[in-house]
């Protein structure tokens, strides 16, 4: 995991996810913005999973529990996911507003993994 | 937080409004849930049986409820009620436990400190439920969508 990219990560997905929530619920349907929002913090997260693997070679490794740091990510990487497939088949305000909370809840699974990566020695 | 409609009115039985914001809230912390459970149990889970077991619980409770939200027929509304108001007490009773007996759960569970690691949403989360479920009552007769 890379700490610059984490924090890059942070910058997107939270601004995007409070901007979905507040789209929602003045009662926008799902649009390019709020999708493009949710499918950028996707795909950062699957740069992300590369560099997780890539990074131990080069000599970062995880200063806390790699198993729990990997079930964080996968978590995080179905959400947008999930919530992508459901604001596609749901065309309503409330849609959006899930893109937002999704976009949110990945931001605080990827503070949690900046924590066991860099910051939780055990 | 408003509460109107603002699409056509929905069948009485179909999840509708801002309870679909409801589904996926539980969705993402049944998923949690599932996600801390499986940890604590794949590392140790003899460092704290009785914490890691009441996870596994909660992280089941909050996945049936998932879907007892979802699937609207007089069955699962009784379910929903059940699962949601088991929440309630877990949270409460391992709340307080956790605050007045720390001894008994040394390692975190979604319900210690009444959720303080998960922002507060599994005490919040129930009565939002419990709000929502007595405003949308299923009608026995018309339970298939």
């Amino acid at each position: 995991m890379i700490e610059w990219f984490t924090w890059l990560q942070l910058a997107i997905a939270v601004p995007g996810g409070l901007l979905c929530v507040v789209l929602g619920l003045v009662g926008r349907k799902p649009t390019d913005l709020t999708m493009g929002a949710t499918a950028l913090v996707e795909l950062l997260l699957i740069v992300q999973l590369a560099a997780a693997i890539a990074a131990p070679l080069a000599g970062n490794t995880a200063t806390g529990s790699l198993l729990e740091f990997y079930t964080y990510l996968i978590s995080a990487i179905a959400l947008p996911v999930a919530a992508g497939f459901w604001a596609l088949v749901e065309r309503s305000r409330w849609s959006t507003v899930i893109l937002g909370v999704t976009c949110l809840s990945v931001a605080v699974m990827l503070y949690r993994m900046n924590q066991i990566w860099n910051v939780q020695g055990r | 937080m408003t509460d109107f409609q603002s699409e056509a009115p929905a069948p009485a039985n179909r999840v509708s409004g801002i309870g679909r914001l409801l589904i996926a809230v539980y969705g993402v912390l049944a998923l949690a849930a599932t996600g801390r459970s499986f940890v604590q149990i794949a590392r140790a889970f003899n460092e704290a049986p009785l914490a890691y077991s009441l996870s596994a619980l909660a992280a089941v409770v909050y996945i049936v409820a998932t879907i007892a939200l979802v699937k609207r027929s007089a069955l699962w509304y009784r379910v929903a009620w059940g699962t949601i108001g088991f929440e309630l007490l877990g949270v409460l009773v391992v709340g307080t436990l956790s605050l007045v007996v720390p001894g008994l759960f040394q390692h975190a569970t979604v319900w210690s400190i009444y959720g303080s690691g998960y922002l507060f949403i599994p005490l919040v989360l129930p009565l939002l439920g419990m709000w929502w479920l007595a405003r949308h009552p299923v009608s026995p007769a018309g339970s298939r969508a």
